[in-house]
């Protein structure tokens, strides 16, 4: 299996003379403080990373977003995903920041169990789990699908193809997310402070635009979807500030060279055909309305409950009872990760960023994952 | 030996099996096969303080773009010693084979450690072979230690940074770790990134007799330039800053590090060093270095207090540079 690396040229989206002349027409745009939050943690990353915050106008807050698909997956699944790769018939295997996260123990994780002797497999394409499936006929593989609409429809190619073939050893533990109703969760929220949104550029790429023109009617707040490199991401910020400035609730599109308006119609058919929408816990968040993706009955067979429902008994992941905010077990008090998720406080405000909670021993999701906010300020920032 | 022949344990066990693959396969690694012969090599060594090093190699998979186990084994090694100023002239090699492993692959290893072992100038004087059972071992592991004479006049050492000095890098960054990457996930890189394996001595020599005062030298294997930062600065108990920007990484290293998450800087090299220089050396060193494409990264100041290693980003921002922390994992999306 093998997958190739496509070319892209980064010089322009990095250039420093583009970033300087985007941060000078900021200062010259904003009049007021504004506050945006930028969804995926693919740009938190990025933004830390480069400390574009750092060239923004003083009143331009940039707050963190949710967009962390490992950072929300809930502890149930990640249970269930312990407890399964735990069986000696059983190859677990996921995307490689998932094998880190603890489940609803602190500490217990898909590289530990590996390392008491457990199958646990890393994939960077879900249609590896077909191959593995076929090669080990005697044992039951089970892929920890995580991800946005992103990495959806890749689930949904795998689960076509398993269906095609036949594969009686291969199942799904899917735990998909959907970005806009955690948008509009956010908005929501008695604590929000969020005034407008950079969305995802490549959740934007497989979507478009028509989801969130509902929910900049629906809320009233501007929508500027982003790339992920400097220029792209000061040139999100930048439209984001004209639009509030100007007091327009609009989606716009800074990434127009990735994302078209109707997003790519055959991934869409295919998250369609594959997946229903449901409601869904997300970790630190809570329950979500229409957060999530489940398997469309047809597909059951291919769910790992079905296959082993003695260790699964919880109802997978929809209707799961995810303990609001972050009551879970292992968040000790002091940790702060759903408050960090909802943008409400940063990582720098919890007492045990940097000294109990650091990515060797992280307290909570957002420090584990290379997409989580925490993560981002740890490696980053002094702390 | 037949073409498809493959390592059993006999081969390890003293007897005839072992004799022979001594005779055919490994004899060629030594200058001298008289040394063969004996327990223990005698060696007549020059006169000045000597540099001792050991390491070992477990790489997977055995042979990767541009080199392999073997080549890694006693470059690796001859590295580290001329990391402390020593021109390396003599080294063991201990092998520990996977009952299994193919011959022709062993034989295509100890060509790579007799090539490479010319390529450093050093002659392997002794050794050692081990099988152990299928299973017990990833197919091949080596051990090699290794003896030079040091020929810098004055030590070479972190206690002698000082706030003020000059930092620079060999060459490019992170090839050798892309490449491992990419044959380890099955990537196709275009073009394909080989690894940066290559004796470091002979630049560290040109170095020295340029009259270049050098206070530390750090090879950027495992960890990248990141750890090697992180660790000279808690030694010197000094804040390391470099510049992102001065930083050369080739373009496909730098596409691939994108795709998956990684960052150059942790990315290990196994050609690639790290030069802390007094300000007044800088002349002589940086043009040196620059025609191996290496580059000035940065400087030394005095103990700022917030993070040991401190990364002005191109738009003149400011943040912290810190090792690798856990596994390289590919991220999601």
């Amino acid at each position: 299996m093998s997958t190739t690396v496509p070319a892209a040229d980064t010089r322009y989206a990095r250039s420093a003379e583009a970033v300087e002349r985007l941060a000078a027409q900021l200062a010259a745009t904003a009049t007021r403080p504004w506050t945006l939050m930028e969804v995926c943690g693919g740009q938190t990353h990025a933004i830390v990373r480069w400390g574009l915050d750092q060239l923004l106008p003083e009143g331009i807050r940039l707050i963190h977003g949710p967009g962390c698909p490992v950072c929300v997956t809930p502890a149930a699944t990640l249970d269930a995903a312990l407890a399964l790769a735990r069986q000696p018939e059983v190859i677990l295997c996921s995307y490689g920041d998932m094998l880190r996260v603890p489940g609803s123990r602190s500490g217990d994780d898909l590289l530990g169990v590996r390392a008491a002797g457990g199958d646990v497999r890393l994939l960077t394409s879900p249609l590896q789990a077909i191959a593995l499936a076929q090669a080990h006929p005697d044992r039951l593989v089970v892929f920890l699908a995580v991800g946005f609409e992103t990495t959806a429809p890749a689930t949904a190619l795998l689960v076509r193809q398993a269906t095609a073939l036949g594969l009686v050893n291969l199942a799904l533990l899917p735990a998909h997310v959907r970005v806009v109703p955690a948008m509009e969760a956010i908005l929501s929220g008695p604590d929000n402070q969020v005034q407008g949104f950079l969305a995802a550029g490549h959740v934007g790429a497989v979507m478009g635009t028509a989801e969130l023109q509902g929910l900049v009617q629906r809320q009233g707040v501007p929508v500027v979807i982003s790339g992920f490199e400097p220029v792209e991401l000061m040139a999100g910020i930048l439209r984001c500030v004209q639009l509030l400035e100007a007091g327009e609730s609009a989606v716009a599109n800074a990434y127009g060279r990735v994302v078209q308006e109707g997003g790519n119609p055959e991934a869409q058919q295919l998250i369609e055909a594959v997946f229903e929408v449901v409601d869904q816990p997300w970790r630190g968040l809570g329950v979500i309305p229409a957060g999530g993706l489940a398997l469309r009955p047809a597909y059951a067979a291919l769910e790992a409950r079905h296959h082993r429902p003695q260790l699964l008994e919880q109802p997978q992941p929809a209707a799961a009872q995810e303990p609001q905010q972050s009551q879970e077990p292992h968040n000790l008090p002091v940790c702060i990760s759903g408050q960090i998720l909802r943008g409400v406080r940063r990582p720098c405000d919890c007492p045990a960023f940097g000294s109990s909670c650091t990515p060797e021993h992280p307290l909570g999701a957002p420090m584990v994952s290379s997409e989580g906010a925490c993560a981002a300020y740890h490696r980053y920032r002094p702390n | 030996m037949e073409q498809n022949a493959r390592i059993r344990l006999a081969h390890g066990g003293g007897g005839t099996l072992m004799q022979q693959l001594i005779d055919q396969e490994l004899r060629r690694l030594y200058a001298d096969p008289q040394q063969l012969l004996h327990d223990a090599a005698s060696l007549t060594l020059p006169p000045g303080q000597l540099a001792f090093t050991t390491d070992s190699y477990v790489v997977q998979p055995l042979e990767f773009p541009g080199g392999d186990i073997g080549s890694l084994a006693i470059t690796g090694t001859a590295n580290d010693l001329a990391m402390a100023g020593a021109r390396p002239l003599h080294l063991s090699v201990a092998l520990i084979l996977e009952e299994g492993l193919p011959l022709s692959l062993l034989r295509r290893v100890v060509g790579s450690m007799v090539t490479a072992s010319r390529a450093c100038g050093l002659t392997i004087v002794t050794g050692d072979t081990k099988v152990v059972e299928r299973g017990k071992a990833d197919g091949l592991f080596i051990n090699t230690s290794g003896i030079g004479v040091v020929e810098a006049s004055q030590p070479i050492h972190p206690s002698r940074i000082a706030a003020g000095d000059q930092l620079l890098v060999s060459g490019d960054l992170g090839r050798h770790g892309v490449a491992i990457l990419a044959a380890r996930h099955g990537l196709q890189l275009d073009p394909p990134v080989l690894s940066d394996c290559a004796p470091l001595w002979p630049l560290v020599q040109q170095l020295l007799q340029r009259g270049a005062r050098i206070h530390c030298l750090r090879d950027l294997t495992r960890g990248g330039l990141a750890s090697a930062l992180q660790e000279l600065a808690l030694a010197a108990g000094l804040t390391l800053q470099i510049e992102e920007e001065r930083i050369p990484v080739i373009e496909p290293v730098a596409r691939c590090c994108d795709l998956l998450g990684f960052e150059p800087l942790h990315l290990a090299n196994e050609g690639r060093f790290l030069a802390v220089v007094p300000a007044e050396s800088l002349d002589r060193v940086a043009p040196l270095l620059e025609a191996w494409g290496g580059s000035w990264i940065g400087s030394v100041l005095p103990e700022m207090g917030e993070a040991p290693v401190l990364l002005r980003t191109a738009y003149g921002s400011s943040r912290v540079l810190r090792p690798l922390s856990g596994e390289l994992l590919p991220r999601i999306c």
